[in-house]
């Protein structure tokens, strides 16, 4: 097993397993963001649960992050052994005749939403990890009420930030595209499923991220007025 | 039709070498590829100069040894063909094209276009085969019946001849569609079974070793294939790994 | 010396088999101290080292391609035959050996056919066991296509690339060895010359292809493998690379060279289109089977369809001449090959061919296509089809039987052969003609052995479709690997054989001197210019019909073209590096030398047989009025030439051939 996982291909179901992982990971947050749209209580309360269970805080939460910087730093160290095997690049490459852009560039799309995760982390995580670990409140509460929704809300007022959402979720929409479907393959999924595989690839590459997206405007456009 | 061609010459595998430019006229839109290089060549023997090195022989598409990196694209911009089946009529009059060796650290140039591929032969020495003596003392041959369905299957990935068309279209320069088609010849007959878990194993841990690179499945190899050999193989070989391995 | 082809005496169908039973063997653990020498790595070349090595032999293999994978057995489309019977019409091994002494013409040893005939059935069993995936029919068993010149349906396949597939298996049969140690595997090496000691073959010289270096390897035995001539004509379907030094360095060291006239002119490849072509493109005897082959009746008609104002599928069942059913009616468009070329030919010479250089005839699939069509529709249960409906089911079926062919066509011509007929014309494409071997394949230099399409063979004067890589297996796997054994046996004392000795070093200084020359001098035509000046010469004067006037010019030509080589060829570059042009240099230089001597043989042999028309040599009247003539009372032999410098000087020897199984006939296909 360790010489598998030590192997081209180990490493690549590796990279498949973590971002199948991470992608139930975000299907997740998507459901209790998209709460907020319809509901700020209850957004409040789940948000709540989540911040303060302790198997999600104390199991899936270092869970999660292993699986983050697993998926950052193989795919890094993935990325440096491919380009040593081209140690002679071509005067004239023509990648757009038999590969999409997505699927030549996720090293890009993958920087792109690290840099977004580092700034998600700037605005939310290490707020709560202060508030929670270091200050030692675990209330949840601001003001006499939970404060979550209202964090949210005064994330998205400033446009540039906004803006900055909204492109990163583009960049993570690209990603997805092609990893959506390149982590079932590289997990040997058959030709037979793949059709099926590439449409429910598309629609969650798609709408997830659109998703995230209609919440940013949402709630930027909504505290506006 | 005239064209200007942009060549990769090098004189050896420890020359540095560069792209250099030359000039062909009256090439017929009928010729292949190789025989206006052919054209090319006796114009640089006949002005006393050295002829461009390229590897080429059965020019029938079937050999394997032609492996130019023509216009960007190996075997350049026809689909299902190697270089010896592209024909002129591909390109207009006027037209530049730059034609470089397949590029990968496992495929050193060994002069000008000609390449050393010989990773590949190792590879399949790891475990490209059935361990089956030659004696011809084996059982009848219709004693195993097989599918049409797999035999079709395993036809179609043996099909690969090995030009490495796929390790110099993709980004990475991975071998993995060669390797998945040999794996995938094997995994889908009966014989191969025996040895299954051994041979891939053995096969993908020289693929590792030779220096190629891993596959992040754009599907370049499939596009540039000759022989429209399937990323299915690839999918088959990480399952059959997986299989091995578990 | 006299020719002793040392087949075993009594029964034909016990000959073998006794002569296993009776030969020396050797100890396997002598065995480990013998090494032998396999030039060329295609299928008989292949299968021999792989078996060899397995017997415990150290085999070093010598191949000028960059992997042995890639030799020219590679493009062989058709199939395999193989005397199964598995679709019980009536094959057996002993029709399997009539049907190819009859194709042959009657210019084999019958010994070595029927062995040939009773290993067949091995080769299919040995080639499933190493995986190649042969056509299967829906039950899972082994599927068979028919070939031309035979009444059964024995042949093998594996889709249009049955060669590739064949020798993936042989080649992957080599890994196996080459990763135990017991071949050592010399990619880019091209053999220059054979070393004999004592009179034994012990060795060759051979030049490392990316360095040019010169190198000298020993061994107990050595085994040519390197493949037919073709490539004498410059346009042939044979490898860019195929050439005959190999098997021309061991004639001039002394082993005779046997019937050179006989070569075969494939009917069905793709036409030339100019004069840069480098090669022709074979398209499978296969599509014969549902194509039908004709030209228009009325010169009208193919005038219209040079200028462009007709096409082909203008023309009404009236207006063509499908001239192969009409003057072969038993067989048809199944006739063997030579018929079948000669037949394209004298309608084009009648000025009946289709394309621009009046050198092409058509090979039509409607009739199939329509034909499978309402078979589908009858299984579908499709009643009263639309005639495009019918079409499409049929192009399914001709797709899933030779898509990648006509994909192939379509790709070079640029034109799709599902619309319109493909049009084909004869090229050249095999030789049975070779280095002379006994029934042991040895040649008549003791220790040395030529197997494959490189020595003179099983195939007579005319080869039958599919034979070819059943000979270069059955060789490689089956015959050689017994019959070195005998030899070897006498060996077990000698010890490893010393490169450091007079006879390495003169055979690598001739190498060298040879190789100096042409970088030294400095002449004013390419490589090139010879090799196609000979080919025109060759096509035209000892192509596919031959006359004793045309011999006579082409000897003299040949002659006073190669007088001019040594004068003028240029060769650029140093000899210390990877020079193609070097390589081409000494390749068209045997060229020149064998062209003469086939073109000599092609005299000498005054009938009619096979793949070898004369003329002079027709029948006159009758029936076959017009067909070839054979002449069994004064040329049943096996012309075997030896070398004594020029061509001009070659010294006949004849090897008479006797059938004592087969009564020799006249071959009628009508």
């Amino acid at each position: 097993m360790s010489r598998f996982f030590k192997s081209s291909i180990g490493r690549k179901v590796a990279m498949a397993l973590s971002a199948f992982f991470l992608m139930f990971f975000l299907l997740q947050h998507f459901a209790i963001n998209i709460l907020s749209v319809f509901s700020a209580d209850t957004f409040n309360e789940v948000s709540h649960f989540m911040g303060t269970n302790p198997l999600i805080q104390f199991v899936l939460q270092p869970v999660l992050i292993f699986g983050v910087v697993f998926h950052f730093v193989m795919g890094f160290i993935l990325e440096l052994k491919n380009r040593s095997a081209r140690n002679i690049a071509y005067v004239k490459n023509n990648g757009s005749a038999n590969s999409s852009w997505m699927s030549r560039n996720m090293i890009w799309s993958g920087v792109a939403i690290l840099a977004f995760i580092i700034l998600h982390f700037i605005d939310f995580w290490f707020p709560e990890i202060n508030t929670k670990f270091i200050e030692g409140d675990w209330s949840g509460m601001h003001g006499g009420e939970l404060r979550y929704f209202h964090e949210l809300q005064e994330k998205f007022v400033s446009p540039i930030r906004v803006g900055a959402y909204v492109l990163a979720f583009v960049f993570l929409a690209l990603h997805l595209l092609h990893g959506f479907t390149s982590a079932f393959q590289s997990m040997g999924a058959t030709a037979g499923r793949k059709k099926t595989l590439q449409n429910i690839g598309k629609a969650y590459s798609i709408l997830i991220p659109l998703g995230f997206i209609i919440i940013a405007l949402y709630h930027h456009f909504n505290h506006i007025h | 039709m005239d064209l200007t061609l942009k060549i990769w010459r090098q004189k050896n595998a420890s020359d540095k070498g560069k792209m250099v430019d030359y000039k062909v006229t009256n090439i017929s839109e009928h010729m292949s590829f190789l025989e206006m290089m052919d054209v090319l060549n006796e114009q640089l023997v006949n002005s006393g100069d050295e002829p461009v090195a390229f590897d080429h022989d059965c020019r029938e598409g079937i050999c394997g040894m032609c492996s130019m990196y023509i216009n960007g694209e190996a075997h350049g911009p026809d689909r299902g063909v190697t270089t010896c089946q592209l024909h002129m009529r591909m390109f207009k009059d006027g037209d530049t094209i730059t034609i470089e060796p397949f590029r990968a650290a496992a495929f050193p140039v060994i002069k000008d276009l000609v390449v050393d591929r010989s990773a590949f032969d190792r590879i399949q020495q790891a475990g490209g085969y059935i361990s089956v003596n030659t004696s011809g003392n084996t059982q009848d041959a219709n004693s195993i019946p097989i599918s049409k369905h797999a035999a079709d299957e395993a036809m179609d990935a043996a099909t690969c001849i090995g030009c490495g068309a796929c390790v110099a279209s993709c980004k990475n320069s991975s071998a993995m569609l060669f390797v998945g088609a040999k794996v995938s010849q094997y995994a889908l007959l009966p014989q191969g079974q025996v040895e299954a878990t051994d041979r891939v194993q053995n096969m993908v841990a020289q693929m590792d070793l030779e220096g190629f690179g891993n596959c992040t499945n754009t599907g370049a190899c499939e596009i540039e294939c000759p022989k429209g050999i399937s990323l299915e193989n690839i999918a088959r070989m990480n399952r059959e790994l997986m299989k091995a391995s578990f | 010396m006299a020719l002793d082809s040392k087949v075993p005496k009594g029964p034909i169908k016990d000959k073998w088999t006794d002569y296993k039973n009776h030969i020396d063997l050797v100890n396997p653990a002598n065995k480990r101290h013998i090494d032998i020498i396999v030039v060329g790595t295609g299928l008989a070349g292949g299968s021999a080292a792989a078996t060899l090595a397995e017997l415990g032999y150290n085999v070093k293999a010598f191949c000028y391609q960059d992997s042995p994978r890639r030799a020219h057995s590679i493009a062989a489309q058709g199939g395999i035959n193989a005397a199964k019977n598995y679709q019980g019409d009536g094959d057996s091994t002993y029709r399997l050996f009539y049907d190819t002494v009859k194709g042959g013409d009657y210019r084999s040893r019958e010994a070595n056919v029927h062995r040939l005939a009773e290993v067949s059935t091995n080769i299919i069993d040995q080639c499933v066991a190493q995986g190649v995936p042969f056509a299967r029919d829906y039950g899972g068993l082994l599927d068979n296509r028919s070939f031309g010149g035979v009444l059964v349906s024995r042949t093998f396949y594996a889709k249009g690339q049955t060669g590739q597939q064949l020798l993936l298996g042989a080649y992957s049969a080599m890994n196996r060895q080459i990763a135990r140690g017991k071949i050592q595997m010399y990619n880019r090496h091209e053999m220059l010359d054979v070393v004999k000691v004592d009179g034994k073959a012990r060795g060759i010289i051979a030049r490392d292809l990316i360095t040019g270096k010169i190198e000298r390897h020993s061994a107990h035995a050595v085994v040519i493998a390197s493949g037919g001539y073709g490539n004498v004509y410059f346009l042939s379907t044979n490898a860019m690379g195929s050439n005959a030094t190999a098997a021309w360095k061991i004639h001039k060291k002394g082993a005779y060279f046997a019937n050179p006239c006989y070569t075969q002119i494939h009917p069905t490849c793709i036409p030339r289109s100019g004069d840069y072509q480098s090669k022709l493109t074979l398209m499978s005897e296969s599509l014969r089977n549902d194509g039908r082959i004709w030209v228009p009746k009325n010169m009208e008609d193919v005038m219209a369809i040079r200028e462009g104002r007709k096409k082909p599928t203008d023309l009404s069942e009236e207006e063509r001449d499908y001239y192969l059913e009409r003057r072969y009616p038993a067989f048809g468009n199944l006739v063997p090959r030579d018929v079948a070329s000669r037949a394209a030919k004298e309608r084009c010479d009648a000025g009946y061919g289709v394309n621009a250089t009046g050198e092409a005839v058509y090979l039509d699939f409607k009739s199939a296509i329509n034909r499978y069509g309402k078979e589908q529709a009858k299984i579908h249960n499709i009643s009263n089809p639309s005639e495009e409906k019918t079409y499409e089911l049929g192009q399914a079926i001709v797709e899933e039987k030779y898509g990648n062919l006509f994909q192939m066509y379509e790709k070079i011509v640029d034109q799709n052969p599902y619309k319109t007929p493909m049009m084909i014309y004869p090229a050249v494409h095999y030789t049975m003609g070779g280095v002379w071997v006994d029934y042991n394949l040895m040649t008549t230099v003791d220790g040395l052995y030529c197997i494959g399409e490189a020595n003179f063979s099983e195939h007579g004067a005319n080869r039958l479709g599919a034979s070819a890589l059943m000979q270069g297996l059955a060789d490689g796997y089956f015959v050689l690997p017994y019959t070195i054994g005998d030899y070897l046996s006498h060996d077990i004392r000698t010890g490893k054989i010393s490169t450091d000795t007079k006879e390495f070093e003169e055979a690598e200084k001739e190498v060298t001197d040879r190789i100096n020359f042409f970088i030294d001098n400095k002449g004013t035509k390419s490589v090139d210019h010879f090799h196609k000046k000979l080919g025109d010469i060759m096509w035209n004067k000892v192509g596919m019909s031959r006359n004793e006037k045309g011999l006579k010019e082409a000897i003299s030509e040949i002659k006073a073209l190669r007088e001019e080589f040594w004068k003028e060829v240029s060769v650029p570059g140093t000899a210390n590096e990877m020079n193609p042009e070097l390589e081409k240099a000494g390749r068209v230089s045997d060229f020149l030398e064998l062209g003469e001597l086939f073109a000599k043989d092609a005299l000498e042999r005054n009938e009619s047989c096979g793949g070898h028309f004369r003329e002079e040599s027709v029948e006159l009247d009758g029936e076959q009025k017009g067909e070839a003539k054979r002449k069994d009372k004064e040329y049943a032999y096996v012309s075997a030439w030896e070398y004594k410098g020029e061509p001009s000087d070659a010294i006949l020897h004849k090897e008479q051939l006797e059938f004592k199984d087969i009564e020799l006939k006249q071959r009628s296909y009508k």
